[in-house]
């Protein structure tokens, strides 16, 4: 569980996090989402006492972290880039952190099977590719078999089979029990790996909602192609939900799940060619979301001749 | 996933705890250990270390190597102004470069490559990682110089006999000189640590060492006779060196006086990282 109240942060003169409350619960994946410059750091570091708040607290599990006697046992972290010293081994990297709290020799080397890094555990971490380091950073999260995880931008750079490794590992620890909170930038992936989302921009609570409020929210459209288009459309037909179609086989459906259209399909006898929620409608809810909060923007310059 | 992992279910009032049972409380003792494993698990720990012995050793051999080859040609002068013991543990002067770089990268190394919020995530108290470092690497420099000043002094020592030049360590404050080198290099080492931690970065701890010790005493002399004698002698580096000195010289303190004084440099520094660390941001 961790508890952020009215939490802020200002460096000089700059306010990177203002008035920010939320609560992460145990059980399920929530991604804390918003653009790059956004507060995630920020508010990450302040979780793990790196950085004291100007004002507000925040608390994991009941304490602030900072008072917590054996943190590595109540919150793992994965911080930014690598908060590793490139001239070590993977190997005693883990060792060493292991060693602050009397976790044994057994975890660490638990930990690097668990991640996979067992052939290059004795190799320096310098020259790891982005991949293996947030493997690295997953692995010294793990340590303590914590219950709550703090993970900051953890797929970044993972490739294909990285990401689905994490999120089934993600998805597995929320599943014990344990919290999980996540960063991303990347509304797309978050649909995938969390169940709850906590969206900041400039440093402001913009959602904390279920990724499925959020979807419905952002009017996320299903598309659906059928031969029996026309039976489907009149099988859909409610109040809140709306059908178009461009084509005599496609139908495009707000309002309604994937799986609620499924199902009525499956119930009516109608074989299904395609059913798939639009991702692309979910990224442009966040991006509409944090359109003004976005701190670095190319400027979108107005195409001739379109009225103002 | 392991087994033992119980599917703590989500809801109670009690965050879940799964796994293991652990008394995982955070120590002094246990930092030290982690410390320990991180002082020696980098290559460059070693190198540093071996470049101070060899430069201790090494440059003592040679000057004493050379007097003892040229003594016939020396002027009566430089004759009089021989002094064999500090001859065979001159090298300190290159060990000590050795030593305070070490020092400073021992903290700033974590600064710079990030390592250092890894470092404070586990242990929040951030205290405990200055007293570990500081008291590991102190430990270590201490052992490795006054065993490198001893083997310098009796190296040099057996080369200046065949002109029976050589002093030996029962000559009077002898001993006090070769554990002086070793003395004088740990607080160097303290030195580093701490600036490394004030500054947080190698290129600034390391000019901010070296300023201390070699800069500073330059710029004293600068100082009107009258001031900087009086200044000189407290000087960190001056006073520290007090401790080597066979002989009191006018305008130097005693020798323990002088070292005290050195060591005092370091705490208020060590004191002043302690504080900061405490309060900034990692």
């Amino acid at each position: 569980m961790i508890e952020a109240h009215a939490l802020t942060k200002r460096y000089g003169e700059r306010t990177a996090v203002t008035e920010l409350s939320f609560t992460v619960r145990p059980g399920v994946v929530t991604g804390f989402l918003g653009p790059n410059g956004a507060g995630k750091s920020t508010t990450m570091r302040m979780i793990l006492g790196l950085d004291a708040p100007t004002s507000g607290w925040v608390r994991v599990n009941g304490k602030e972290y900072a008072r917590h006697r054996a943190p590595l046992y109540e919150v793992g972290a994965m911080l930014e880039a690598r908060a590793v010293h490139t001239g070590r081994s993977a190997y005693h990297h883990l060792l060493a952190l292991a060693a602050t709290t009397g976790i044994p020799r057994r975890r660490v080397e638990e930990v690097i099977d668990i991640v996979g890094l067992r052939e290059v555990a004795h190799k320096r971490a310098g020259g790891f590719s982005l991949g293996m380091g947030q493997r690295l950073g997953i692995a010294s999260a793990l340590l303590g078999d914590p219950a709550t995880l703090v993970l900051d931008e953890p797929v970044n750079g993972l490739d294909p089979e990285g990401i689905r490794w994490i999120r089934t590992l993600l998805k597995d620890l929320a599943a014990q029990g344990r919290t999980v909170l996540l960063s991303s930038h990347l509304m797309s992936e978050m649909a995938l790996t969390a169940e709850h989302l906590v969206v900041i921009g400039r440093g402001r609570l913009m959602a904390d909602m279920t990724v499925a409020d959020f979807v419905k929210g952002a009017g996320g459209s299903v598309r659906v192609r059928t031969d029996e288009a026309d039976r489907l459309r009149r099988l859909l037909a409610a109040p809140g939900v709306a059908v178009t179609s461009e084509r005599s086989e496609v139908l495009e459906v707000t309002g309604l799940s994937s799986d609620r259209i499924g199902r009525t399909a499956a119930d009516a006898g109608i074989a299904l060619a395609e059913l798939t929620p639009q991702q692309a409608s979910l990224e442009e809810a966040f991006m509409e979301m944090t359109r003004d909060a976005v701190e670095y923007q190319a400027p979108v310059r107005e195409r001739e001749g379109q009225p103002a | 996933m392991s087994t033992t992992m119980s599917a703590a279910t989500a809801g109670g009032g009690t965050p879940p705890r799964p796994g293991r049972a652990r008394q995982g409380e955070v120590t002094q003792l246990r930092v030290l250990h982690s410390e320990w494993i991180k002082l020696r698990s980098l290559r460059s720990t070693f190198a540093t270390l071996i470049v101070a012995v060899v430069a201790l050793v090494g440059l003592g051999a040679l000057f004493s190597g050379f007097v003892a080859g040229h003594w016939d040609h020396m002027t009566a002068r430089e004759q009089a102004a021989f002094r064999p013991g500090m001859t065979s543990l001159r090298g300190y002067f290159l060990a000590q470069l050795a030593v305070g770089v070490l020092g400073v990268l021992v903290v700033s190394g974590e600064y710079a490559t990030g390592m250092i919020r890894a470092t404070f995530a586990a242990v929040p108290g951030r205290l405990p990682v200055l007293w570990a470092k500081a008291g590991l690497f102190a430990a270590v420099t201490w052992l490795l110089m006054t065993a490198g000043s001893l083997m310098a002094f009796l190296l040099g020592q057996a080369l200046l006999s065949g002109r029976h030049l050589g002093a030996s360590l029962g000559d009077p404050g002898e001993i006090r000189q070769v554990m002086g080198v070793g003395l004088y290099l740990t607080v160097v080492g303290l030195l580093g640590v701490a600036l490394g931690a004030l500054l947080r970065n190698t290129a600034g701890g390391i000019a901010a060492v070296f300023g201390l010790l070699l800069v500073v005493p330059v710029l004293a002399q600068a100082l009107p006779a009258s001031w900087g004698d009086h200044v000189d002698q407290w000087l960190p580096s001056t006073a520290g060196q007090s401790v080597m000195a066979l002989h009191r010289e006018a305008h130097t303190l005693a020798p323990w006086t002088g070292f005290a004084v050195f060591c005092g440099y370091a705490a208020v520094a060590l004191a002043g990282a302690a504080v900061l660390l405490r309060r900034r941001d990692a």
